[in-house]
């Protein structure tokens, strides 16, 4: 590898985290804006509320409990905005993702479990009752999600007939051919509610629930608990910019070229989502379960399905 | 500086191994014994194998999670507070292992390998066409080996059945369960 | 790299996993030395494939049936210690001695 294709490489992740990072704001600030006016404060000031709160964690001591496990509790926190991090690599941004993997739609899935380790050793390290029980709560919230979840990329990736991120996007973007959205739209909304799931946002805020007294993130202040609650925004923002290439046709769209529609269309979904997330009551996980189990399993094997036999007949 | 990343790999994956038994928190071993598969993973994906290496991260990191709560639900000691020995006969233990270790070692060694064999381009499409076509009936036997393993384990695991549930005659309508799921199922 | 070295990776794990299989008491850690056994046989089948077979994905194959073998040997060893744990309240592979000829 030459100098010049590293430094192009370095400049493409430096991109590329920074928009995660500018999109994970813009969401965090638009949760902030939609609270505030629900609690009649003024929503404008909301908008950088993140900022401060940021900056107030940021000065503030670490705490730790006496007999807590520091080491995994500091993996954990860093290892969820990592997680996010390492996720979006192979989303493509335009024409080319950072690094388009073979088995981008595998490695994606597979960063994204990494917050099930992350979650788990924050709430255990913390040496909290209330940390392990919202870890806990994550991981049986992540075994009702998780396979809908695998189904709902499946099917993208039979749809294209590749687990390659860009190639999905492709075959979205040819002319005649029709976003994912409308051959699978099951999926599609498995997809979004999975994000929710494995962002632990909204409806799926289970694990630091506030019954439990901030579940996982009981034990923990300072910039532990930026890293902790930044890595959730960042997640679910991973998790947003991956469904246009999914779903939504990738960089598809008039006049503007392809990396402004990547980005348009991913402020959208992660606006539907957050707005979602705050609509919605909470739903405990072991309702969710049986819900996961029986009605959404079932049904992204029948999209799955139904989807190989469009491939097959020649639909897509 | 593949064989660097390689070595740095093994010994690591066996460092992470061997630190599995040697901790005192459950926790830790746990997540050991992740770190080891994920390092393990590495020189899979180093022979071109990323579909193989990748599912191995994504399966073990879920596996290791389910297991550490299994960990500190059964274990006398999860955290390792009060460090103890939960060993038997750990002498021999170490002998027999050690002698495994050498006899295969010297079988790696000394056995003369066929060599040569071209990695296809594809191994992942090579893969999938292998298991849906020549070797269907190993994918059939998973899957039906894996569906009896859910049914066994469902049975093995929980102490209710149906009369517990619907009761002596069967007539109830919406089962008695602790605990209530989103259906009422 | 060559075949020797992962091979003698595989053996080192085969045997680390035999160690905890052979003296560790609490049947949770005796899978986890299971799993490590059952790791390294996922190492040597890879590199089987990559430097012996002729193009053909019959290893790939075995590590895949590996990986099955993971998820059912957990399972089962799971709801095998959740039953001995109702039933006696104990983890231990010493206090289940019951077949011991």
């Amino acid at each position: 590898m030459g100098s010049r294709m590293i430094s192009a490489l370095l400049w493409n992740i430096i991109l590329g985290f920074v928009f995660l990072g500018v999109l994970a704001y813009a969401a965090a600030a638009w949760s902030a804006f939609l609270s505030a006016r629900e609690s009649g404060t003024s929503p404008v000031a909301a908008l950088a509320g993140p900022g401060r709160e940021t900056a107030r964690l940021l000065i503030r001591q670490r705490s730790i409990a006496p007999g807590a496990d520091a080491l995994l509790a500091r993996i954990g926190t860093w290892l969820l905005p990592l997680a996010a991090l390492l996720a979006v690599l192979v989303i493509p941004l335009g024409q080319h993702a950072i690094s388009d993997l073979s088995v981008g739609v595998v490695w994606f899935n597979a960063m994204e479990v990494l917050a099930w380790a992350a979650v788990w050793m924050v709430g255990w390290g913390s040496n909290s009752i209330w940390g392990l029980v919202g870890a806990n709560r994550f991981l049986a919230q992540g075994l009702a999600y998780e396979l809908p979840h695998m189904f709902a990329l499946i099917t993208a990736a039979v749809g294209a007939g590749s687990l390659r991120v860009s190639d999905i996007a492709a075959v979205q973007e040819q002319p005649g051919h029709l976003w994912f959205v409308v051959y699978m739209p099951a999926a599609f909304l498995v997809f979004l509610l999975s994000l929710l799931g494995f962002a632990f946002f909204g409806p799926f805020n289970q694990p630091v629930g506030r019954e439990i007294a901030g579940g996982a993130a009981a034990g923990i202040s300072g910039i532990d608990r930026l890293l902790l609650l930044a890595g959730r925004y960042l997640l679910l923002t991973a998790g947003a910019a991956m469904a246009v290439p999914l779903f939504l046709g990738g960089g598809a769209g008039p006049l503007l070229p392809a990396w402004p529609w990547v980005l348009f269309k991913t402020v959208a979904v992660l606006a539907v989502l957050v707005w979602i997330g705050r609509r919605v009551p909470a739903v405990r996980m072991e309702r969710f379960t049986e819900i996961s189990w029986l009605v959404l399993l079932p049904l992204t094997i029948l999209q799955a399905l139904a989807v190989s036999i469009f491939v097959l007949v020649g639909w897509i | 500086m593949q064989t660097v990343i390689f070595l740095i790999c093994a010994v690591g994956a066996v460092a992470a191994g061997i630190a599995v038994f040697r901790v005192d928190s459950m926790a830790r071993a746990t997540l050991a014994l992740l770190a080891s598969f994920v390092v393990a993973a590495i020189p899979i994906l180093l022979l071109g194998l990323s579909y193989l290496g990748v599912l191995v991260i994504l399966m073990m990191v879920m596996e290791m999670m389910i297991m550490a709560v299994f960990m500190v639900m059964y274990m006398m000691n999860p955290a390792g507070l009060m460090p103890m020995k939960m060993v038997h006969n750990n002498r021999m233990s170490l002998v027999i292992a050690a002698v495994v270790f050498v006899l295969l070692a010297a079988g790696a060694l000394l056995t003369p390998w066929p060599s040569g064999g071209r990695a296809t381009s594809d191994p992942t499409l090579a893969l999938g066409m292998d298991l849906m076509g020549p070797h269907m009936l190993v994918m059939i036997v998973i899957g039906l080996a894996l569906f009896a393993t859910m049914i066994a384990v469902v049975v093995l695991s929980t102490h209710r059945g149906r009369y517990d549930r619907f009761g002596d005659d069967l007539r109830r309508r919406t089962p008695d369960d602790p605990v209530r799921g989103g259906l009422g199922k | 790299m060559m075949l020797q070295l992962f091979l003698l990776l595989a053996a080192a794990l085969f045997a680390v996993g035999l160690y905890g299989l052979l003296s560790q008491q609490s049947i949770v850690m005796i899978l986890m030395g299971l799993e490590l056994a059952i790791n390294g046989i996922i190492v040597a089948a890879a590199a089987f494939w990559f430097f012996t077979t002729d193009a053909r994905p019959d290893g790939q194959v075995l590590v895949l049936l590996a990986i099955s073998v993971m998820a059912v040997e957990m399972a089962m060893g799971f709801a095998i210690t959740t039953a001995i744990f109702r039933a006696r309240d104990v983890d231990m592979a010493d206090s289940a001695s019951d077949l011991a000829g």
